[in-house]
């Protein structure tokens, strides 16, 4: 897999010295008189494994979702590995993307959702290859070996045939991580990806992801799940009313945390 | 079986008699009777029963059928293309083809049927000449005499045409708007741009909702070219007609036409379930097992297994 970038995983050495890899620049977003993000920015360097927590309502699924530009932001830029998604960048100015060319700016990111949202009416198989094979154009001989494989390394080989009403709900989603993971993303969104399931179906779903992330994915992972957070992150974000709270470590944001609003949180959570 | 002995009962099973629906028996009788009075009322009849598989295959009534079906199907066919149009157009953000697509569909649908045939086919009445160029220009690509063009065939077409493609609309709509909008984000976030997204996911998944009305739109079609006979169009009940006219076989001419539309309207109701059957696999596997499989085992697991006693 050629983008993605070997490094260290763990808590070592969370602020790298590299260009971001994705750059989010003072977003912001409203419904209506409802301020969902409120200038928010945050960079993710290529290997890193960011977690951002915080209550609902926070605006982390919002902002996330602005990455990708499945929203439109109101204001702010997202880079993605140089480019701002959406906009073509000329003489100075930010010219905006017609659908079909961010269609394409898009196939370098991946996402999870919290829903899978795989599609009902193709195989296991067929949701993995459709991106590969319509997106990319790739032969689907090489493409038909490569999903097996993914589809493999998150435990479902035996599934390639079947359809995703067949699956239990860690299938599904792990079913959606190989969909996204086989278009070789720059980095993957995760959507709180274990909050549909089962309890006894989270472990499945998390135990791939940290696989992702020690085989060095960069991944930005909106999530509840706290245990996942201390395990993987490198860094954990902690976002509340449509702002960043704080951020640093685990030990930082999880263990230590300066700000009233985390604490409270924390509490909440742990308790 | 776990269960311990000791709790099976020791009394010797009694013949059980079940219970007489005398209630079915009555109701079916009085059917028949009535089916039976029916058929002696029709026999006593003025009519030779004898003519009519003659006309059933008379080459002016087998030209009458395929000229329904001709109409039925052009008209079905651009109907369905018009109405994706249409829905596009009313779904999409332009909020003047929003209003264009939804005064469209509130005319064509409101007016009765007949009344637009009769509009289309008089049309030479108000514009006897229709005219292609560039207005306020003496610049003219096209000049045809409006009774040339509008047929019988094209009158019908469009009147029959242009009213189901209002419904088309409506129906693609609700197709379009059964899909999750998760499976639309989904293959945005893949990279699938809107063609794509139409083409490979939304369309698939909508066409289970889009089938089967549109089914039954067909069959409304078959039958509705009937009205086609009023601008005098050759269908089956004009081909009935004009050899009545010849011979005043009336009744036996229209029941002849009568079962060829029981024909059409059958073969077009087979293929309506073979369609919705191939757009709804998503939930089998491929060689899984059939439905009928599926019920036979569903039966088998809860019949009960049979009492046994034990002498």
């Amino acid at each position: 897999m050629t983008n993605i970038h070997p490094g260290t995983v763990g808590q070592a050495e969370p602020q790298r010295p590299l260009r971001p890899l994705l750059d989010a620049v003072r977003v912001s977003k409203h419904y209506g008189s409802n301020e969902v993000l409120k200038d928010v920015s945050l960079q993710v360097a290529a290997g890193e494994v960011v977690c951002i927590i915080g209550p609902s309502g926070a605006g982390k699924s919002t902002f996330l979702r602005c990455i990708n530009r499945l929203e439109v932001p109101d204001a702010g830029e997202v880079w993605v590995d140089g480019q701002a998604m959406g906009f073509e960048e000329r003489d100075g100015k930010l010219y905006e993307l017609t659908e079909r060319k961010l269609s394409k700016q898009r196939a370098s990111t991946g996402m999870v959702f919290q829903h899978f949202n795989l599609f009902p009416h193709l195989t296991v198989l067929g949701n993995v290859m459709e991106g590969p094979v319509r997106v990319q154009k790739r032969a689907s001989r090489t493409v038909d070996a490569e999903a097996r494989a993914v589809l493999e390394r998150v435990g479902l080989g035996d599934k390639i045939d079947s359809y995703p009403s067949q699956l239990s709900g860690g299938q599904r989603q792990r079913v959606a991580i190989a969909r996204a993971v086989a278009m070789k993303p720059l980095f993957l969104l995760f959507d709180e990806p274990t909050s549909a399931l089962d309890p006894e179906l989270v472990g499945e779903v998390l135990t791939v992801m940290a696989g992702l992330a020690a085989d060095g994915m960069t991944m930005l992972v909106v999530t509840h799940e706290m245990g996942f957070a201390r395990e993987v992150a490198d860094r954990v974000v902690f976002m509340a009313d449509g702002g960043i709270v704080e951020q640093g470590t685990v030990d930082e944001v999880l263990v230590n945390p300066r700000e009233a609003r985390t604490k409270r949180f924390l509490e909440r959570v742990l308790a | 079986m776990s269960t311990p002995s000791a709790r099976e009962s020791v009394r010797e099973l009694l013949p059980q008699v079940r219970l007489r629906h005398w209630g079915r028996w009555v109701i079916a009788a009085v059917i028949l009777v009535i089916l039976g009075a029916l058929a002696y009322g029709a026999s006593q009849g003025d009519i030779s029963w004898r003519d009519i598989p003659y006309y059933v295959i008379s080459p002016i009534i087998l030209q009458g059928l395929v000229n329904t079906i001709i109409l039925a199907v052009a008209a079905q066919v651009s109907a369905v293309i018009l109405g994706v149009i249409i829905a596009l157009m009313r779904i999409s953000e332009n909020p003047v083809a929003k209003w264009f697509a939804a005064a469209y569909t509130w005319l064509f649908r409101g007016l009765p049927v007949l009344l637009q045939i009769l509009l289309w086919y008089n049309l030479a009445l108000i514009f006897p000449r229709l005219q292609l160029g560039i207005p306020f220009t003496d610049v003219v690509f096209v000049d045809l005499s409006t009774n040339a063009v509008m047929t019988t065939f094209v009158a019908a077409f469009l009147g029959l045409m242009l009213n189901e493609s209002a419904y088309m609309a409506e129906i693609v709509r609700a197709g379009l708007n059964s899909v999750d909008r998760g499976q639309i984000e989904a293959a945005q976030s893949i990279g699938e741009t809107p063609l794509q997204r139409m083409w490979r996911i939304v369309l698939p998944q909508a066409m289970r909702v889009i089938i089967p009305p549109t089914g039954n739109d067909f069959i409304n079609m078959l039958k509705g070219t009937a009205m086609a006979s009023v601008i005098g169009y050759v269908e089956l009940i004009r081909a009935a007609n004009n050899i009545a006219s010849f011979n005043l076989q009336v009744m036996e001419t229209l029941i002849a036409a009568a079962f060829w539309y029981m024909v059409i309207v059958s073969v077009a109701s087979v293929g309506q379930s073979y369609l919705e059957r191939s757009f709804d696999r998503s939930d089998r596997a491929r060689g899984g097992p059939t439905r009928r499989a599926r019920r036979r085992l569903a039966r088998d697991l809860v019949t009960p297994p049979l009492v046994r006693s034990h002498p």
